[in-house]
């Protein structure tokens, strides 16, 4: 989805986002490696542990279960995972590390495999929904994901439609001056579904390519707010038919098992196209993704990194799994 | 789900009826299920561990009690060692002798530090101090316009970091500046427990500062990483106290008991909700319950008993025995729900069983509440006249248009308000006893919800 579409004129600042392109692609793989490899470390680490005490079986499979629980995968989904390696492995298999290591990778490679897909962004303009509860980094993702397009060349308009949280829209303008993008907003309390109407005819009369809205963190549980999400849908889809191209959720890597209800409850009141997983820079592993990514069938699309405006990344399962499981050279 | 944990409990301890004592036998699959609960609940991984022991410690051996089926035994044992590990009840956190107290809240990106920032102002407003709030964020965009709105919200100062200047500095203009202000809340940027630089950058302001209180803001909804992130904010900075945010939605805060045990410090307040107001001190009874599906009944009639005076309640509760609950009366708890709080947190604070049926409680809880229907609700009945406010009965099609009518609402909101009252009345009648003797000051504020 990032490819080399070039069509803005070469502004200074399109250049400048240029020079900053040429370097990105190198890095990629190794800001996701060196992000994940405070966690790698601590896993990788612990299995070798495991293994090298030789201790009996059953303590083995303890110890495993510690390492998955631990990375937020969850106690029903670990448990399942492990029941699968014991009866798929024969014994001889099950006292080799890398066997058991391996076999463990393809289990989960097997669930997140079908899961990466690209961002839809055909449409005039293409609009993206970002949704999520409160603080997981939608309006961060937004600005990350602004950028990312503007080195694309694209021409990018920016919806301030979280009209709740004090300064939100101001955030959302800080972002829009970084990365050169025009914003919609309206007075603080202001209907977020007006503003998205405003927003869609301002990309359509401005013959903007992308228009990315950014909505107020709501709890899943908050009928009412979930309500107010699902007019700003239904708006959009009588603008224009086919709006949005992307519904996405935005999921905060430190969030346990709440991260599954989270994904359900929006996925069955907003129909949502895929996942945003964001903070996955440190020591988070994000293991409940496994669980929503199992149960609902739902694409990641990105993943935020870092801190910094380029530390947003496409989702790839087996560099997902990969940089969790494996050595750093490996 | 710990909703479900009771009774799945129970289950299991129904073949163990006339064993007459546990044993460390029959109470595995019980400690299973309870492992899989508090897991799911995000309770960090060893310290599930640690509590399992100790629960089949005093388990194993104990009398299956004639009053208690083996699961709630079990379950109580649970609880017990639950509100052990969650420490002892609400201690105020320390303040100033010589003003202005300082409180630093510092936490991970999104933990809900501003929010708490504005929230813990305004109730240390109620109780007569004076706050005033900086702003020591000058990373994240918009930030401190952010705590500026909120300031202005509450009336109070708000110090804003100038061009180029630092977090340190800020702070210490503001304790400079601050004259009036005898309570000071610091807003930290949110930053990673790893991130030594910003590590650092705490450590300094801490050392130019000495806050009565450093407070670690953290997600209700946080993962297995909880006790990382807090021992690596204790270990480097130093944590007073901890604030629970976002605790009002179906999180059950397992990483309140991880944090607990990994850093010993005392969760002092929980947010349960986007409003400035929506800040509750910690009470571990309550939370262990909430944890186990219990309910937090205690909560909800000490939010009840600050609306009601003895008399009126009494008088209410025996007209709700009776039957004999008027439209008047309905307006007038109308009204005080609007005192209370979200609605939805009300609901939060119900035990499961309180009501009749498990069904009935998932089809309020389904319901939609919107709050916003308050004020409408208020004017239909306020357009009544007090012969129909007595007796719903009376209003008939041509009453209910003019209802509609005076009111600025639809003869389909109307006749919907009648129908709820209707219900509600009928279902306190069918209430169980204990439920409405409960402290002789339950309020039926469920019988709005459509």
């Amino acid at each position: 989805m990032f490819g080399s579409a070039n069509r803005a004129s070469k502004t200074d600042l399109t250049e400048s986002v240029d020079r900053k392109r040429k370097t990105l692609g190198s890095k990629t793989l190794g800001r996701l490696r060196r992000g994940l490899s405070k966690s790698r470390e601590r896993f990788v680490g612990g299995l070798e542990r495991i293994f090298s005490r030789k201790e009996a079986g059953r303590d083995i499979w303890e110890e495993l279960e510690e390492l998955l629980i631990s990375a937020d995968l969850g106690a029903k989904i670990t448990e399942r995972l492990l029941e699968k390696l014991r009866r798929q492995l024969s014994s001889r298999e099950l006292q080799s590390p890398d066997r058991v290591m391996s076999a463990l990778r393809e289990e989960l490679l097997d669930v997140l495999g079908p899961s990466s897909k690209g961002l839809c962004v055909d449409g005039s303009p293409a609009v993206f929904l970002m949704l999520g509860v409160n603080g997981t980094g939608k309006t961060t993702t937004i600005g990350k994901l602004a950028w990312k397009f503007r080195q694309e060349g694209r021409r990018v308009l920016l919806a301030a439609a979280d009209t709740f949280r004090a300064a939100a829209s101001e955030q959302l303008e800080v972002w829009g001056r970084r990365v050169g993008a025009d914003i919609i907003k309206h007075q603080p309390g202001a209907d977020p579904s007006a503003v998205v109407y405003d927003a869609v005819s301002a990309a359509v009369a401005r013959g903007a390519d992308i228009l990315l809205v950014d909505t107020a963190g709501r709890l899943h549980t908050k009928s009412n707010l979930i309500e107010e999400l699902k007019k700003i849908k239904r708006v959009l889809g009588k603008v224009k038919p086919g709006l949005p191209q992307e519904t996405l959720l935005v999921l905060d890597a430190y969030t346990g098992q709440n991260a599954i209800y989270q994904a359900r409850e929006f996925h069955q009141q907003l129909e949502l196209s895929g996942l945003v997983i964001t903070k996955l820079d440190a020591t988070a592993k994000a293991g409940a993704l496994i669980g929503i990514v199992e149960e609902m069938g739902l694409p990641i699309k990105l993943i935020g990194v870092g801190e910094g405006i380029e530390d947003l990344q496409e989702f790839n399962p087996s560099a997902f799994v990969k940089a969790l499981l494996e050595k750093e050279n490996g | 789900m710990f909703e479900i944990l009771t009774n799945k409990l129970q289950t299991v301890f129904k073949q163990l009826r006339g064993y007459g004592r546990l044993t460390e036998a029959n109470i595995q699959e019980a400690l299973r299920e309870i492992k899989l609960a508090l897991l799911d609940a995000d309770v960090n991984y060893k310290v599930v561990k640690l509590l399992l022991q100790r629960v089949q410690e005093k388990a194993v051996g104990q009398e299956v009690l004639a009053s208690l089926s083996p699961g709630q035994q079990v379950v109580k044992i649970v609880h017990q060692e639950l509100v052990e590990l969650l420490g002892q009840s609400y201690r105020k956190p320390r303040l100033a002798s010589h003003p202005p107290t300082i409180f630093m809240l510092v936490g991970l990106q999104g933990s809900g530090k501003t929010t708490t920032a504005g929230k813990l102002a305004r109730h240390y407003m109620s109780e007569g101090y004076r706050p005033g709030l900086v702003a020591a964020d000058p990373y994240r965009p918009a930030a401190a316009k952010q705590l500026e709105v909120l300031a202005q919200e509450l009336g109070i100062p708000c110090y804003s970091p100038l061009e180029g200047e630092s977090p340190k500095d800020t702070c210490l203009r503001a304790v400079r500046e601050a004259e009036l202000q005898n309570f000071l809340i610091i807003d930290t940027a949110g930053r990673l427990h790893i991130n030594q630089e910003l590590m650092e950058e705490l450590q300094g302001l801490k050392k130019a500062l000495s806050p009565h209180q450093i407070m670690l803001v953290v997600d209700a909804m946080m993962g297995q990483e909880a006790v990382r992130v807090a021992e690596g904010f204790h270990n480097q900075v130093g944590i007073d106290g901890v604030v629970l945010t976002k605790q009002e939605g179906d999180a059950r805060g397992g990483a309140a008991i991880s944090i607990r045990a990994a850093i010993g410090r005392p969760i002092q307040f929980i947010g349960v909700g986007e409003r400035l107001d929506a800040l509750e001190p910690f009470h571990p009874e309550r939370i262990a319950s909430r944890i186990l599906g219990m309910g937090d009944i205690l909560s909800l009639v000490e939010k009840t008993e600050a609306m009601a005076t003895e008399e009126e309640a009494r008088v209410e509760q025996k007209k709700l025995r009776s039957g004999k609950f008027t439209l008047e009366d309905f307006l007038a708890q109308l009204r005080q729900l609007k005192k209370m709080g979200s609605l939805e947190q009300m609901l939060e604070l119900l035990p499961a069983g309180l009501l009749p049926g498990k069904g009935k409680l998932a089809q309020i809880k389904g319901a939609s509440l919107d709050e916003r229907r308050l004020p409408r609700m208020e004017a239909i009945i306020c357009s009544m006249t007090s012969a129909e406010r007595r007796n719903y009965k009376i209003i008939n099609g041509s009453r209910r248009l003019r209802i509609a009518r005076g009111s600025g609402t639809s003869v389909q909101e109307v006749n919907q308000l009648l129908k709820n009252f209707a219900g509600m009345n009928k279902m306190f009648k069918s209430w169980p006893k204990q439920a409405r003797n409960m402290g002789g000051r339950f309020r039926p504020f469920s019988g709005i919800f459509g």
